[in-house]
């Protein structure tokens, strides 16, 4: 009796896993998947929490651009795969090879969040899947932890701000103070500036931060105007940049001591800022009014298509698109022919919205940075503030 | 650093501790009382500062979200006092623990249907949106020094029911024996919910006038929580004259660390609390 039991459950449990594994194709033939099925493109992307809109906008910029190449990669039909990863890094690891062991995807583009990838970058560098970033700044993935799979399309932490100093010098501002919060990007992000402005002729005469996430500036606003430097330089994002300009026009500095910062100061929050903002200069790899037909055409098949304004997000998923494709069409299609693959998505440049950019050794874009300017309620691009800008990479061996 | 600066910063020291204070009276108070841990008093806090976003583009006026939301804020902790927690008085702190948990999970979901996840602005009032020049090139906002206002009325409204009233007698006598008390003829469940009350309404309140300093984000009870039972740990359990100094000292340190030590501050109130911890185990006022 125990025995007949015991065996009838393992026939279940046998038959069940068989079914799981049938309904995942595992039990496909390889060659069918391999060449004539669909190309399975993997998006790991925020679809809720405060980084919500930004993975919309990627995965609108994504699909925009293969749609304008007729839906297809290297001739190949194309199945999406979607995972929300909720900008949740304890569950990077199990998200990723949500698409990489269970749907078996070619491409994993993904993500936004820079503690995330760090799991989609282990998940990447173990299972050698091609991965995309669309957005992560996060130096260690295309320096000492870079790898021949992993690609960046979109900026460094430290390479917006690297452009600020010279534009900061330009003016007369030599002596400025920094301001951030206490984290990784804040950090990176203090790298680049500093490099810049000590380059530059700049001398740094204090470095303030705070604990992230907090918000309570007040007592280092009263510090900035004890310090009377030239100029204040900032890295901030998300909510918390609209509170800090808000903050600085309330505390009277605004108008006396001139504030610079990272693009992502003022991108999305000049609303939520009103005229706090105007007149705050940033540096960024993307602005709305760049003045060219590839980004005018951009915006209005973007606009078009979505019903709504593409932002900087929505250019790094479009140049994702571009990247890919120009890697697929070199390959035709087949994805597994990974050293043509590479060698075809590190030569040449990727025609942008942003201007011309390329890949560099370490697979992060050398790219143009625009200086801007809030004016009515626009971050107004006034020049290039640093022509073909590189990450360092350093660190990087490509094995 | 100069006497102008220096005197400026006091000032920011004591403004962001009066808002502690705030937040930390209605939780000393209510552990102190009813012997309840709540941990969702941070949610409280959420949920005033998402009523004054809601409620001022609503009335157009801050002020007028300040007295509705109050209201509000304090029927909701008069119902969830009846529904939930005076059943959980006599319970393990375990229980309360878990129960105050589960509502901080609930709270954040509503608060998603119901606002949202993002970040919203809430304007500051016409009337106190100036500046007050104060050095060649720095200014004090007015509303900071309305915020500050509000809070040192509310601690002196609060010492004057405490100490002064028959209803705060009642309190106190609660608070020292609650068998006692309840012989004596003094209505203990009703003392209850009026403390609970009371708690929620400040920490809704202090939500409500940092809302146009602070903006309105998801989880921003979560981070006040934990400086609220640092103040509170430090000012001895159901101390509120405690919890009053803490809340200045926390301030103090808070400030000043951020100017003087910035690569510790986010460190050193904790240290603070280690310290008092090591000198006074039962914080600096124990009841």
């Amino acid at each position: 009796m125990t025995d007949s039991s015991t065996s009838r459950r393992q026939v279940l449990s046998q038959g069940a896993a068989l079914i799981g594994a049938a309904s995942t194709g595992m039990l496909l033939p390889q060659v069918a998947q391999a060449q004539a099925g669909k190309l399975r493109v993997g998006l790991m992307l925020p679809y809720t929490g405060t980084f919500a809109q930004l993975g919309v906008a990627i995965e609108n910029g994504v699909r925009l651009a293969i749609n304008e190449q007729g839906g297809k990669l290297g001739g190949r039909e194309i199945e999406y795969f979607k995972v929300d990863d909720e900008s949740e890094p304890s569950k990077a690891i199990e998200n990723a090879n949500k698409l990489v062991q269970r749907d078996k995807v070619d491409v994993l583009i993904g993500t936004v969040h820079s503690g995330v990838q760090m799991g989609i970058h282990k998940v990447a560098r173990d299972s050698g899947v091609l991965c995309l970033i669309p957005n992560a700044g996060v130096h260690i993935a295309t320096r000492a932890q870079c790898a021949p799979n992993v690609f960046r399309t979109s900026f460094s932490n430290s390479q917006p701000t690297r452009a600020l100093g010279a534009a900061m010098v330009a003016k007369g501002h030599k002596r400025a103070v920094w301001i951030t919060w206490k984290y990784a990007a804040g950090d990176e992000a203090f790298e680049g500036f500093k490099e810049g402005y000590l380059a530059a002729g700049g001398t740094i005469i204090k470095e303030l931060g705070l604990p992230f996430p907090n918000v309570e500036f007040q007592a280092l606003l009263t510090e900035i105007a004890a310090l009377k430097p030239d100029a204040v330089a900032c890295f901030f994002a998300g909510g918390a940049s609209a509170k800090f300009m808000i903050d600085y026009a309330a505390a009277g500095l605004k108008g006396k001591i001139p504030l610079y910062g990272s693009g992502f100061l003022t991108e999305g929050m000049l609303d939520a800022a009103g005229p706090a903002a105007e007149g705050v200069m940033t540096t960024l790899h993307y602005g709305d009014s760049i003045e060219t037909p590839r980004n005018k055409a951009f915006r209005l098949a973007y606009a078009k298509t979505f019903k709504m304004q593409p932002d900087v997000y929505a250019v790094q998923g479009y140049d994702t698109g571009l990247l890919l494709i120009k890697g697929a069409n070199a390959v035709k299609g087949d994805l597994n022919n990974k050293p043509a693959l590479y060698k075809a998505m590190e030569t040449g440049a990727i025609d942008s919205p942003r201007g011309k950019w390329t890949m560099s050794k370490s697979h992060n874009p050398v790219q143009d940075i625009y200086l801007r300017v809030v004016e009515n309620k626009e971050n107004k691009v006034i020049g290039v503030a640093a022509k073909a800008l590189a990450d360092s990479g350093v660190g990087c061996k490509m094995s | 650093m100069d006497l102008a600066t220096f005197l400026i910063q006091l000032l920011n020291s004591v403004q962001y501790g009066l808002l502690l204070f705030m937040l930390a009276a209605g939780l000393t108070l209510i552990f102190g009382i009813m012997g309840v841990v709540n941990l969702a008093h941070g949610s409280f806090y959420m949920l005033g500062a998402y009523l004054a976003y809601s409620l001022s583009a609503l009335l157009g006026s801050l002020t007028l979200a300040l007295i509705v939301g109050t209201l509000l804020a304090v029927m909701f902790g008069l119902a969830l006092e009846w529904l939930l927690f005076r059943h959980f008085y006599h319970r393990d702190h375990l229980d309360q623990v878990l129960l105050t948990f589960g509502l901080i999970s609930i709270f954040e979901e509503l608060r998603s249907m119901v606002w949202g996840d993002d970040v919203h602005g809430v304007p500051v009032p016409e009337l106190l949106a100036a500046s007050i020049p104060l050095t060649a090139n720095l200014s004090y906002p007015v509303y900071r020094l309305f915020m500050a206002g509000i809070c040192l009325l509310l601690a002196l409204g609060l010492y004057l029911l405490i100490s002064k009233t028959r209803l705060g007698m009642k309190i106190r006598a609660g608070a020292f024996n609650h068998d006692m008390a309840e012989a004596l003829g003094v209505n203990i469940k009703l003392i209850h919910a009026v403390v609970f009350a009371l708690g929620v309404g400040l920490a809704a309140v202090a939500g409500m006038i940092a809302a146009p300093t602070s903006s309105v984000y998801p989880n921003m009870g979560s981070q006040v929580l934990i400086m609220c039972f640092v103040v509170v740990v430090i000012g001895g359990i159901g101390s509120v004259r405690g919890a009053l100094i803490a809340a200045l000292l926390v301030g103090l340190v808070d400030t000043f660390g951020k100017v003087l030590l910035p690569s510790v501050a986010g460190m050193l109130v904790y240290m603070l609390m280690a310290a008092v911890l090591l000198w006074k185990p039962e914080g600096l006022f124990k009841q």
